[in-house]
């Protein structure tokens, strides 16, 4: 087991590395160059030839891209993303708290989606072909097809401005989560209540199943045997919805005006201020990776079939 | 044969009209469209529904609904066509790992894989912040990121296919590899290509309006839906219907796409029709369930 976990932590290593060296080399997809922007955003009325020389060896620009690549690996490493181009105020300072604001949100919104979705997609699979299991499917089904932001707004409009209960914006106290909570819940949990109820129905389907009901065992704990062999694949899918969740709550906070990671994101993209979408990317699919190396790890934990293979 | 059992179901054939209907009248949108989309009209600021302008006026007096049936070629032909464009890829790069393996599996999968290790969303966002907002930008950021995906499903597809009898036979037969992929392994692989295909399409038409409402997308004055949204916010809670003609139109396109993909995926799976329950369809529905989730 240890032997699978260190194979599958070595593994992720040259897949961080070359995930580094694309989001470096993303700055130099831009058909603007970097120099020019920066100058740009700093005032300088003409820019001279010299004065772009000038700027690339202050900024360390003009030498090899490949030791630019390792300056700026070992910079990330402690945390040093650079400067905005927009403010001069060092990413990290930026970025860390954006972070921190859109962890909150994506944790409680992922323990509702999952809780959610867990009682959901065991209440249909049980109910199979019912009333209420087509109920919640068709509802889910309309609501998937809905577009987030739209929802969010009808929403902000309902309970914060025509019945006032909530507040529409900002992050003050534990009302301000209720909305944009809600919008990601009903976005998400309609796709993995339906991962779970497959999942369940597949494994009600088998001989284990038969054996108990044939034994006599009570249907609550037929029940709970399913789900603990459903579970495996809905970890799975939990562990990787919790990065994908992180990169996109970008619509519900620039709606509710979350001082998060997609706030701070979309000012960027519209102010071209590289270093921080740059860092914004490489974090996210760091911690992409490390979410899918954990799911894989738990996924084993749980399976021992899937670690004879490897 | 296939349109016939679709036809056969109601609620398959009404989303497969009302796809059919929006591509149409997208295509033939200046023959459609009442009013000029962009022509501007200070005086019905705001102005409710009339005979002339049945959805009413926008904040620059423009026609809402002309607009909205302009904004099917942005919202639903371009994605259209940057999702062929892709799916197109990811066959072409599943088919040459799923039918040569060895060497060229390896390559293009671990190529894939680290495609897959960006978030989606992320990626396009990062791919849109370098090139600069637009529509062509957004559109190209998704054909670079999704063939990946596309590639990886269609391999899973076509490996049985590879293996087949049949194709054996027509190896020993001296038929050339080209002949044998597009007579023997690319018609057996299609109608999957297409379930795989337009379970993403509804996603992908959600996914370019949220950029158009972020105002990543297209710029003004060209007429979307997330845009029209986008711009209908500032008013959103004095005029509300501004903010409600594109969210409902969004909102029938995408569940009429994803109902059409369910009964696509039925229509080609004949055990279906028969037997409700076996695992292969299990099995099948969770690719389209993790399809639904890209």
């Amino acid at each position: 087991m240890s032997l699978y976990i260190l194979k599958r932590i070595g593994m992720t290593v040259p897949l961080l590395i070359v995930i580094s060296f694309l989001t470096f080399v993303l700055n130099h997809l831009s058909p603007m160059e970097p120099v020019k922007v920066i100058l740009h955003a700093q005032g300088v009325p003409t820019i001279t030839e010299e004065l772009i020389a000038e700027t690339k060896a202050k900024l360390g620009m003009d030498s090899p891209l490949l030791i630019q690549y390792m300056d700026w690996l070992i910079a990330s490493l402690h945390f040093d993303f650079g400067h905005s181009y927009v403010t001069g105020i060092p990413v990290w300072s930026m970025l860390g708290p954006a972070l921190l604001h859109t962890l909150k949100l994506v944790l409680v919104s992922s323990i509702c989606i999952f809780g959610l979705s867990i009682v959901l997609g065991v209440i249909c699979a049980i109910r199979e072909g019912r009333w209420l299991d087509l109920s919640v499917r068709s509802l889910s089904f309309l609501l998937t097809a809905m577009p987030a932001y739209w929802l969010a707004a009808l929403l902000a409009w309902y309970f914060a401005v025509k019945l006032d209960w909530l507040p529409t914006s900002g992050m003050s106290d534990g009302a301000s989560y209720v909305l944009p909570v809600a919008v990601l819940v009903i976005g998400y949990a309609g796709l993995y209540f339906r991962i779970i109820r497959s999942s369940m129905l597949s494994h009600l389907n088998e001989d284990y199943v038969l054996y108990e009901r044939a034994c006599g065992i009570p249907e609550s704990i037929v029940t709970l045997h399913v789900l603990r062999n459903a579970m495996q694949v809905a970890i799975t899918v939990f562990s990787l919805a919790i990065p994908t969740l992180l990169g996109s709550t970008v619509v519900v906070e620039n709606i509710f005006a979350w001082p998060g990671l997609g706030t701070m994101t979309i000012n960027a993209i519209l102010s071209r201020d590289f270093p921080i979408i740059q860092a914004y990317v490489l974090v996210l699919a760091v911690a992409f990776v490390l979410f899918n190396t954990l799911a894989d790890v738990i996924h084993a934990a749980m399976n021992p079939r899937m670690r004879r293979e490897h | 044969m296939l349109l016939k059992r679709i036809w056969n179901d109601r609620l398959a054939a009404l989303s497969l009209t009302i796809v059919g209907a929006m591509l149409l009248i997208g295509i033939c949108a200046p023959l459609i469209a009442p009013h000029p989309p962009n022509e501007v009209n200070m005086e019905l600021r705001y102005a409710g529904a009339s005979w002339q302008y049945w959805l009413g006026n926008d904040h620059l007096g423009r026609c809402v609904l002309s607009r909205l049936i302009y904004g099917i070629r942005p919202s639903v032909l371009w994605v259209l066509a940057a999702l062929i464009a892709s799916v197109f890829v990811g066959t072409a790069v599943g088919i040459a790992a799923g039918y040569w393996r060895g060497r060229v599996d390896a390559v293009l999968m671990r190529l894939c894989d680290i495609m897959l290790s960006f978030p989606g969303y992320v990626m396009t966002l990062a791919v849109v912040g370098m090139l600069g907002p637009g529509l062509t930008n957004i559109l190209i950021a998704f054909v670079c990121l999704k063939w990946a995906w596309f590639a990886r499903v269609i391999r899973t597809v076509i490996l049985p296919i590879a293996e087949a009898d049949y194709v054996k036979f027509a190896k020993v037969l001296g038929a050339s590899q080209l002949w044998i992929i597009v007579r023997h392994v690319l018609p057996i692989a299609l109608p999957e290509v297409a379930v795989i295909a337009s379970s993403a399409f509804g996603s992908m038409i959600l996914q370019i309006s949220g950029l158009s409402f972020l105002g990543l997308g297209i710029q003004a004055p060209h007429a979307e839906w997330g845009m029209m949204m986008n711009e209908a916010r500032t008013v959103m809670f004095t005029r509300p219907e501004l903010m409600l003609a594109p969210g409902i139109v969004i909102m029938v396109v995408v569940s009429s796409v994803n109902f059409l993909s369910d009964s696509l995926q039925k229509a080609l799976d004949p055990k279906l029709m028969v037997i409700r329950s076996t695992n292969g369809m299990k099995h099948r529905y969770q690719r389209k369930e993790a399809a639904l989730q890209q």
